[in-house]
């Protein structure tokens, strides 16, 4: 893992670097015009953010039925990226919809279900912050109840008639009309990928200090 | 022992208690009541209540209803110190939480029979309308928030700060389950009758009921494993 | 502390949303932008801008924080080194 730490790292700062490249190269959408270009890192947000969420869930099982110390690690890894993801997302798609729909807000389906997944992680943050002894376990199940009701916002606009872009937008893209919006996507989508990979990483690596100081501070209350 | 004599036997233990002291279903009920009242206070004016707000005052009261039932049914078990006996008794582990669950919803379920007359009679508001629906929308959203409130109340059995812990971890993961149950409430309640939408929204009640209660079978037994 | 700056932080752009979304005027609810009449509309640039520059401004927010955490946790252990050794002397 810390072999292959650096290379992600640079890949990601290169794609992420390139990525305003690829952006103002695609060709302008035939209603929103340039407002629609914030569609490439909200979406690409929302696929990293749904990664962090699966990632939190498995691990959290993991926690719970096998007591794996390294899946309570990468759970809140996972939470705490899901949050952060998450944020992007609602911020990016609450700007975009100021222009495109005329308001910050709407309540229907998928917007409020998404808020909803925020605030189950943010709580989950809070539950391994002031849970005192024993969270560990009582976060894990947040993971997994969270991680279960994901799918059922990700298919919401599918299921009812909301304002949001129902999921067949991305097919519409993928039927090579637009290679170069398609290509976009992607490309954010696989860079925002990496960025999640490496902070990841990144995170882990604390947890897994901060486990490292928790031994310390046993062996040296208990020296036998 | 079968798993539904079990689960049955922790059921009739939770009533007979409850038949003797009535603690719970007294205050339970009382506070579902005068939360209708509260609402009844802040949205009647002059006469005329605010316009649909009889679906969401309903499912409010039974939450905080639910709520507050939640912790008390536990605490009794750690006041008791009956947790460990409970879960040491030669029973499958989900049959113990399905006994628990069951009195929850049973609890819930009389406090909705109280609540809906109520409603409909300070609110104006036609629930009788189509009461199959409505039992259905109601019977199905109440379980799957208990199934969700009953796994993490007994998680919390053991924390210091369960009181607080208990709302923070239930709203947020059974808001699916809520939404759903106000809609399809509203639905019911406008005239005429959005039939097709209440439908919907008891069939996503009844996918999130099959979620959540295999999902809390499933974690119940290494959650409560210390 | 940084920890409860986050989440502090997160929960106020949580909810400071819906508060501003409750304080715009209903501008024709579900009409495209487009069809507004020309002086009601929007400029696109700024919402961009603000999209892609929030994104970039968190980012690095919450890469400081974990680079904060990871010093905060490095600095307890050398203390916690130097006690041990002073402790075995």
């Amino acid at each position: 893992m810390r072999k292959l730490f650096a290379p992600l790292l640079i890949v990601t700062a290169g794609m992420f670097a390139y990525a305003p490249i690829v952006i103002a190269n695609t060709r302008y959408e035939s209603t929103m015009f340039l407002v629609q270009k914030i569609f490439y890192f909200h979406f690409a947000s929302w696929m990293a953010w749904a990664a962090a969420i699966g990632v939190c869930g498995v691990a959290s099982a993991f926690y719970l039925f096998r007591g794996s110390p390294a899946g309570d690690r990468l759970a809140v890894a996972g939470a705490e990226l899901a949050v952060l993801f998450g944020a992007f997302g609602l911020v990016s798609g609450s700007l975009w919809g100021r222009k495109a729909w005329g308001v910050w807000w709407q309540w229907d389906a998928r917007l409020t279900m998404a808020l909803m997944a925020e605030l189950i992680f943010v709580s989950y943050l809070l539950v391994r912050k002031y849970g005192g002894p024993g969270a560990e376990k009582l976060a894990a199940g947040m993971g997994i109840f969270g991680a279960a009701t994901t799918p059922f916002i990700y298919k919401s606009v599918d299921w009812w008639r909301t304002i949001h872009p129902q999921t067949s937008v991305v097919r519409k893209l993928g039927d090579g009309t637009v290679p170069d919006m398609y290509f976009a996507m992607l490309y954010c989508s696989v860079a925002f990928l990496l960025l999640f990979a490496s902070l990841l990483t990144i995170r882990m690596q604390l947890e897994g200090r901060r486990a490292e100081l928790d031994r310390l501070y046993l062996a040296l209350e208990d020296p036998s | 022992m079968t798993f539904a004599k079990a689960a049955f036997l922790v059921l009739k233990k939770d009533f007979t208690i409850e038949v003797k002291s009535g603690e719970i279903v007294y205050t339970t009920l009382f506070f579902a009541v005068s939360c209708v009242l509260i609402f009844a206070i802040a949205f009647v004016k002059e006469g005329q209540p605010v316009e649909g707000a009889g679906a969401g005052i309903l499912w409010i009261a039974v939450l905080f209803a639910g709520n507050l039932a939640l912790g008390r049914t536990f605490e009794r078990e750690r006041y008791g110190e009956t947790v460990r006996a409970l879960l040491l008794a030669p029973a499958p582990r989900a049959a113990i939480y399905v006994g628990k669950l069951l009195g929850i919803v049973l609890l819930l379920l009389a406090a909705e029979c109280l609540l809906v007359p109520m409603v409909a009679f300070l609110f104006h508001a036609p629930l009788f309308s189509r009461p199959l629906m409505l039992t259905a929308i109601l019977s199905l959203g109440t379980l799957g928030f208990a199934s969700v409130g009953t796994l993490f109340a007994a998680m919390l059995v053991r924390s210091r700060t369960r009181d607080v812990m208990l709302p923070i971890l239930l709203y947020p993961i059974t808001v699916p389950v809520i939404i759903a149950g106000v809609l399809g409430t509203s639905a019911l309640l406008q005239s005429p009758v959005d039939e097709p939408m209440a439908q919907l929204w008891i069939w996503m009640l009844v996918s999130f009921d099959a979620v959540f209660v295999t999902l809390a079978l499933w974690t119940f037994e290494p959650l409560m494993t210390e | 502390m940084i920890r409860r700056a986050i989440v502090a932080m997160v929960s106020l752009i949580l909810t400071a949303v819906p508060v501003l979304a409750g304080q715009q005027p209903a501008t024709g609810q579900f009409l495209p932008a487009n069809d507004l009449p020309p002086d009601q509309k929007l400029p696109a640039a700024p919402f961009l801008i603000g999209a892609y520059a929030f994104i970039w401004l968190a980012l690095m927010f919450y890469l400081w924080t974990i680079w904060r955490r990871l010093g905060k946790v490095e600095k307890e252990m050398r203390v916690l080194d130097e006690r041990q050794r002073s402790h075995a002397r």
